[in-house]
Order: C-alpha cells, then sequence, then structure tokens
C-alpha cells in the first residue's frame, strides 16, 4: 500500500511541476499577478509531493518490502539499517528520485529565500526549474519507476546492495554530488529567466551568485569524496582516474568555476554578461550529460554498473531539447543583454577572462577526452578508449598555464592596474617563494624532483599574493584584528577557496611524484620496508561481519624499532550475493598516508598478493577541496546577498507587481 | 582603429592563438594514448598491431587461469567462443575477475601472440559487462549461427 502511495505522490508531484512550467510563465506574458504568485506555492507543492514519494521509498527499503524491485535488487535483509537507507539511491530508480527531489528543494530554496526578487522574474525562475523537474518526474515516472513491484512471486530475500556501495562515503556522496548538479539549474534559470526579460544587470547577477557558489561548493565535495572513496574502497589506492564516470562531475565542475569567476566581473563591473548567460547554460548542459553518460551506460568504465540504453535515450533527448532550447533562445536574445564596459588589459578584468578562458579549454578538452570513444563509435572507426595519459597531457599544462595568473588576481584593481604595481607587489614574495621551492624539495631523501619544485612554486605563489593582499587591506586599520575583521565573508571566501587549490596542487603532485607502490606475494611472517616504514605481517584470521565474512591479514607497521600502526586489511566475501570486495587498512597521517591492501591468496604455503603504499601528502588534496567548498559556502554569508528581508520583501513585492502590471 | 574595435581584434586573436595551441596539444596527446578493442578472432586472425597499446577482451576461459608460484605473475585465456589470446598480467587482480566472466585486458601484442597486459579491467557490478565484450560476443555468436545454418543448409 505505502508503495502505491508513493507512486501516486510520485504523479501528482509530476502534475503540479506542469503546472509550474505553464502557469506563471503564462502569467509573467500576459502580466497576471495571480498566475505569477502561484508559483511558489507551487515548488512549495512539488517538493511535498516529491518528499512524500521518496519517504515511501525509504520505507520500502527500510521495512525489507521485497515485493517492490528495487527493494529486492538492492537490498537484503542482513544489511544494516544505514545501508538499507542509502541503497534508496544506490540504484538507477532511486536515485533518479533523489535527483527529482535535490531539484524540488532547490525549486522551494529560491522560491522560499529570494524574497528581493521582482515576482516577474521569480515566476520565470521558478516555471524553468519546473520545467526540469517535469522532465525528470516523467523519466522516473516513464521509464524508470522506483516503485514497480514483483507479483505474484515476491522474493524471500533481496539480492543485497552492491558491496562497494556499503560504505560511509557512499551515503553521503550522491546527495552532495546531485545537489551540485542540480543546483547549476538555479542559475540556469536565472539566465534563461535574464533572457526571457531581457534584463540583465548587476542585480541578477547579485542574485544568481550565491546559489551558483552554494552549488559549486556542494559540487566540491561531492567530487572530493567521491575520490577519497574510490581511494579507500576500491583496493588499488587510486584516486583520481581521469574514468568517463567521474569526468562527467568534473566537467560541470570546470564550467562552473569558470561561471564563478565571471559572474563576478558581471556583479562587480557589468561585464562578460552574455558570456555569464552563456557559461550558465553550458554548466546545466554539462550537468545533464553527466547524468546521461552515467546513466546509460554507453560508456565502458571502472564505475559503470549495469543500465538501460533506452534510458539513456531519454535523457539525451532531453538533453537536446534543454540545450538546443536554450541556445536558440540565447541566440535570438543575447544581442540585447550585451555589455559595453570597456576595460584595459592590465586588469583584474582581463585576469578574470583568462581563467574563464582556461576553464573553459580545459572543459572543453575533457569534454573531448570523454567524448571521443562515443564518436568513433557512432562513426563506425572501432572502439577507442582514451586513457589517462592523455588527460594529464592536456590538463595539467593547461592548470600550469592558469596559476601564474592567479596569483595576481587577488592584487589586482579592477579596470586599470599597472604592472609595474604588480612587480612591486610581488617581486620579493615572488623570489622567496621561489627559494622556498627551489630548496624544500631537497628535504625529501632521494632524488631532487623538478615536479615537486615546480608545485611548491605554485602553491607558494598563489598563497604569497593572497597574503600580500590580506597585508594591503588590513595595513591602514587601527589594529590587524580590526582590518580583519573588516573583510566581508566574500573575501574570505575567495581567500579560503584559492589556498584550498593551492594545497590540491601541493597534494596531487606529491602524492604522484612520491608514492612507493609495492606489489607482492607475502606469506606470514615476512617483512618489506617502504620509506623506512617495515610492515610486518603478522598472521590471517577469520573475520564474521553482519553480511559478510572475511579474511583478515594483520600488519604491524614499525619505524626505526617501534611500532607505529596496527592495519587489518580483509577481503570479504558477501553471503547474499557471493561477491568479493577488498577492504584496505589505512593509516591517515597530515604529510603521509600508509596503505595496505589483501589481493588473492597465492601458492600453497598460505601466501597471499599484498599492495603496500606509501602515499605522502595524499589527504592535503581532499583538505584542498574541502577548503575550497568552505570558501564557496562562506561566500554567500555575505551582507549584500542578504538585505534586511522583510523590509525587501515589503519594498521590492510591490515593486516587482507594480513592475509587472506597467 | 578604434579602441574598443582594437581591444576586440586582439582578444580574438588571442583566442585563436590559444584555442589552436590547445587542439594541438590535445592532437598530440591523443595520439600516443588512444588505444583501438580488438575480439580475440581479429588478434587471432593477426589484425591486431604488435608492440602497440591495444585492448582484448572477452570471456575468461575456464581453467585457464594460472598463476606462477614465485611471483605475481598470472597467465590466463580470453575467447569469444571462436578464438582464444593468451593474456600475461603481473600485479593484483581486480575483485569480480574470474573464470567464465568478461574481462577487458590493455596492453601490448608481442610477437608470439601472447598479450603482455599492463592493466586488467575490473567491473564493479555482477550483472555488469563491459559493451565491446557483449558487443563482440553477440557478433561470434552470430557468425556461429550463419556458419551452422550454411553447414545445416549444404546437408
Amino acid at each position: 500500500m505505502i508503495p502505491e502511495l508513493g507512486h501516486f505522490a510520485l504523479i501528482l508531484a509530476l502534475c503540479l511541476s506542469v503546472l509550474l512550467c505553464t502557469i506563471p510563465l503564462w502569467g509573467s506574458w500576459q502580466r497576471n499577478v495571480t498566475a505569477m504568485a502561484l508559483a511558489p506555492n507551487l515548488a512549495i507543492g512539488v517538493l511535498v509531493f516529491t518528499t512524500l514519494s521518496f519517504a515511501c521509498l525509504t520505507w520500502a527499503f527500510l521495512q525489507d518490502d521485497f515485493s517492490v524491485e528495487v527493494v529486492a535488487n538492492n537490498s537484503n535483509s542482513l544489511l544494516p539499517w544505514y545501508y538499507k537507507f542509502s541503497a534508496v539511491w544506490g540504484n538507477h530508480e532511486g536515485s533518479l528520485l533523489l535527483w527529482a527531489l535535490i531539484l524540488a528543494l532547490w525549486t522551494c530554496a529560491v522560491a522560499v529565500f529570494s524574497p528581493q526578487l521582482p515576482l516577474v522574474m521569480l515566476s520565470r525562475v521558478l516555471a524553468v526549474m519546473g520545467f526540469v523537474g517535469v522532465g525528470f518526474l516523467a523519466f522516473s515516472l516513464f521509464t524508470s519507476n522506483p516503485f514497480a513491484r514483483l507479483l505474484p512471486g515476491i522474493p524471500a530475500d533481496g539480492q543485497d546492495l552492491n558491496p562497494l556501495l556499503q560504505d560511509f562515503g557512499l551515503i553521503i556522496h550522491p546527495p552532495l554530488l546531485y545537489m551540485g548538479y542540480v543546483g547549476f539549474s538555479v542559475a540556469f534559470a536565472f539566465a534563461i529567466a535574464a533572457l526571457l526579460g531581457g534584463r540583465l544587470d548587476a542585480a541578477w547577477a547579485r542574485w544568481s551568485r550565491p546559489w551558483t557558489n552554494v552549488a559549486w561548493a556542494f559540487l566540491t565535495l561531492g567530487i572530493m569524496l567521491g575520490s577519497w572513496w574510490a581511494y579507500y574502497e576500491l583496493g588499488w589506492g587510486g584516486w583520481w582516474f581521469w574514468d568517463p564516470v567521474e569526468n562527467a562531475s568534473f566537467m560541470p565542475w570546470l564550467a562552473g568555476t569558470a561561471l564563478v569567476h565571471s559572474l563576478a566581473a558581471t556583479e562587480k563591473r557589468g561585464l562578460f554578461k552574455s558570456w555569464t548567460v552563456l557559461l550558465a547554460i553550458f554548466a546545466f548542459s554539462l550537468s545533464l550529460l553527466g547524468t546521461f553518460l552515467v546513466r546509460s551506460g554507453v560508456l565502458t568504465s571502472v564505475h559503470a554498473f549495469a543500465t538501460d540504453p533506452a534510458r539513456g535515450m531519454f535523457i539525451l533527448v532531453f538533453l537536446g531539447i534543454v540545450t538546443g532550447g536554450s541556445l536558440v533562445l540565447y541566440a535570438l536574445r543575447a544581442p540585447a543583454v550585451a555589455s559595453r564596459v570597456s576595460f584595459t588589459w592590465i586588469s583584474r578584468e582581463s585576469l578574470l577572462l583568462v581563467n574563464n578562458v582556461v576553464f573553459l579549454v580545459a572543459t572543453l578538452t575533457v569534454l573531448f577526452g570523454t567524448l571521443f570513444p562515443l564518436l568513433m563509435d557512432a562513426l563506425g572507426q572501432g572502439k577507442y578508449s582514451v586513457g589517462p595519459p592523455y588527460f594529464n597531457a592536456v590538463f595539467i599544462p593547461l592548470m600550469a598555464l592558469l596559476v601564474p595568473f592567479m596569483g595576481v588576481g587577488p592584487l589586482s584593481r579592477w579596470k586599470r592596474d599597472s604592472v609595474r604595481r604588480w612587480q612591486a607587489e610581488l617581486l620579493v614574495p615572488g623570489l622567496v617563494t621561489l627559494a622556498c621551492a627551489l630548496t624544500l624539495p631537497l628535504l625529501h631523501t632521494g632524488d631532487y624532483n623538478l615536479w615537486v619544485a615546480l608545485a611548491v612554486l605554485f602553491a607558494g605563489w598563489l598563497v604569497v599574493g593572497l597574503l600580500r593582499d590580506l597585508a594591503n587591506r588590513v595595513r591602514n586599520s587601527a589594529s590587524l584584528g580590526a582590518g580583519l575583521r573588516r573583510l566581508t565573508p566574500s573575501y574570505w571566501g575567495m581567500v579560503i577557496a584559492h589556498v584550498g587549490f593551492a594545497a590540491t596542487i601541493i597534494g596531487v603532485v606529491l602524492t604522484s611524484q612520491y608514492t612507493i607502490e609495492h606489489d607482492l606475494k607475502m606469506s606470514p611472517g615476512e617483512s618489506d620496508t617502504l620509506a623506512g616504514y617495515e610492515f610486518r605481517f603478522i598472521d590471517v584470521g577469520a573475520v564474521q561481519g553482519p553480511n559478510f565474512v572475511a579474511d583478515e591479514a594483520r600488519f604491524v607497521v614499525y619505524r626505526d624499532g617501534r611500532e607505529v600502526v596496527r592495519l587489518a586489511p580483509q577481503k570479504r566475501r558477501y553471503l547474499a550475493s557471493g561477491s568479493v570486495m577488498t577492504e584496505a587498512s589505512i593509516d591517515a597521517g597530515l604529510f603521509r598516508d600508509l596503505f595496505v591492501a589483501m589481493g588473492e591468496p597465492v601458492g600453497v604455503d598460505g601466501a597471499w598478493a599484498i599492495r603496500l603504499h606509501y602515499k605522502p601528502f595524499v589527504r592535503w588534496m581532499w583538505a584542498g577541496a574541502l577548503l575550497m567548498a568552505l570558501g564557496g559556502f562562506m561566500t554567500v554569508a555575505d551582507k549584500r546577498y542578504r538585505r534586511q528581508r522583510t523590509v525587501a520583501r515589503e519594498g521590492l513585492r510591490e515593486g516587482g507587481v507594480r513592475g509587472a502590471q506597467a | 582603429m578604434h579602441p574598443v574595435r582594437k581591444q576586440r581584434l586582439w582578444l580574438v586573436l588571442f583566442l585563436v592563438v590559444f584555442s589552436s595551441s590547445a587542439i594541438g596539444l590535445m592532437a598530440y596527446a591523443l595520439r600516443g594514448n588512444i588505444n583501438l578493442f580488438y575480439p580475440p578472432v581479429e588478434v587471432a586472425a593477426g589484425l591486431a598491431p604488435v608492440g602497440q597499446n591495444i585492448r582484448v577482451g572477452g570471456m575468461v576461459v575456464e581453467g585457464s587461469v594460472q598463476r606462477s608460484d614465485s611471483s605475481l605473475e598470472v597467465r590466463f585465456e580470453v575467447t569469444d567462443y571462436e578464438a582464444v589470446v593468451p593474456v600475461v598480467y603481473t600485479g593484483i587482480l581486480p575483485d569480480l575477475f574470474d573464470e567464465g566472466q568478461g574481462a577487458v585486458a590493455a596492453g601490448k601484442l608481442d610477437e608470439n601472440g601472447v598479450l603482455q597486459a599492463s592493466e586488467v579491467l575490473a567491473k564493479h557490478d555482477e550483472n555488469y559487462m563491459p559493451p565491446e565484450v557483449a558487443e563482440a560476443l553477440e557478433a561470434s555468436k552470430s557468425r556461429m549461427a550463419e556458419q551452422s545454418g550454411e553447414q545445416g543448409y549444404g546437408q
């Protein structure tokens, strides 16, 4: 009964979405205030019914209702309750429902937290989001209904959740990633609404900027968690594979990064207007493309799960409608919103332009590498695959090109600046950084590594640029504390995010360069030494988990004869599916991780294939991503985005209505 | 020239130079780093290049997996039920690698027709079959069906 209720709620949500994308739009066209004022209520309605539907599916999972097909295929009565909960989105149908739920959440958030928005604008934004909602709710209902029943012949128990997904990281990874993906729909809706209205000004950028920053921050967190999960759960210690599914989430991030920066120029200087709109369309289209790539199974991926091509077709058509439609609208209306502001070459505008060009080109190269196999296959040229070397070869030089400009960015002035001023500000700190970069790699025992020196130089350059700018801003204040307090949250957000980027550079390069990996055959009693850490293999024992049995290898790690840590990786066999899983054991640290994973038993004397890794600075990468996300969230706290709400509501609503009637 | 136009000209020039160098870089990077998939029947027929990075995929032949006692070397064979390609790999195999399951190995073919694999692709899901493998098996199945059909006709 409950699943039918969920199904019914989903149908109602679709109906309300159809109303949401038609009535307010008609109202904004006809200047009908009543019709426009319906939009926020409809948005709340969609959220209520989507939530109800999602709750029903969750209930089915928690209650082990195996008559529901997705529950039978993706859950098991032995599964701990929190994995039953995360199993709701550990499958195609449920994850789409989550997509729809998060979209409804964002739509409702826009409806509730935008009192300063004129009603015409608000109704258009909500209508566009309603249209996206129609697409995804229809997709869910017509091609992948999560409430389909297995009647008659209810299985006695479920087939279990894929063991790889039985993990804490995977409980929160998809929701965060979707928050980011779907969050770009807000920026997209604002862009389309602006094109529809033909009005694009600094106020528009101010409305759409906080939403974009939050979406970008969520996406950053989601990607970070995915990378972290791959590192400890896939059992081979890698953290980024340039896998199509990873690229699917990375491309919207790259486009979103460009968007975040061009929005800054649009808000402060009224520049790059039509460009910003195009980027917003682009970022959301890439989110849809990402959904298509992941959900259709058209690409071979180490991440690929069983999927259904017919469903891919639906998203592809939807993607075509959304992207095609918005680009046509853009072509028709963009000339009306073009900016008429000039700037000189040596200015912050130019530096932001460099950022945009680099990130856009990076997006396109990743897009090309990801779609190349599909393209060749479609042309009948054979089945190619594009490996990580391609992506590294194009992506790393692009980022290296970015960093010199990025270091100057925070210091630079709008409109007109001078190279001489930059020299005066940055020459000495730059030389200090260069000295650090040349000497710091010497601390590492072993060969001098030029890549590491370069990474230290780049990261240091970013940090000294920020410090110099902080010093300039604080200089004229009465005290250091007073000066620091006066800085706005959005400025702090920028500083934190840029420091995060510097930390990520250090993490990525040092891990790649200094990692030591030994794959070897080990018997209990043997030991192996990496970077001064002696890994001693003690024995193998049997362990019983809630829904698996495992062989557990016990290791003790010594350094200079002192015990550092005990590690116990497992090889698990899950009872319901019979599938085998590697559970790595990691000792995490700020400067190094020690990683042990089991392969398979080898030979006759109880030996195992063992994977030992020493990974320095690997945490810096994720810490950097965390800082970037934190920076993104912080910008929203800025006062200019939340003027006195009650006053604004009275004043601007009326203004909006008057404007609408005029 | 009008300063705004001049600025625009420089901008366009910058974009052209930058994007063409990016495209050049991409083409260069792509040339050495893509690899083509071959079904076992094409490898056996000598259609696959020797010494270049390729991928070969099919079902792992039952009973073909042999592990070395002293190192992590593994030998196995993949088949599309028409031809068999031997594969040598040193390292730790993915969890879901098993006899009678689909697998894709990436590496270089040596003179003896043995694939020296540098990577064996994992799948994450019991029900998932790499699309190339599925297609290669489908193709070989239809060819065999055709052949047996012809034989039947001849008799």
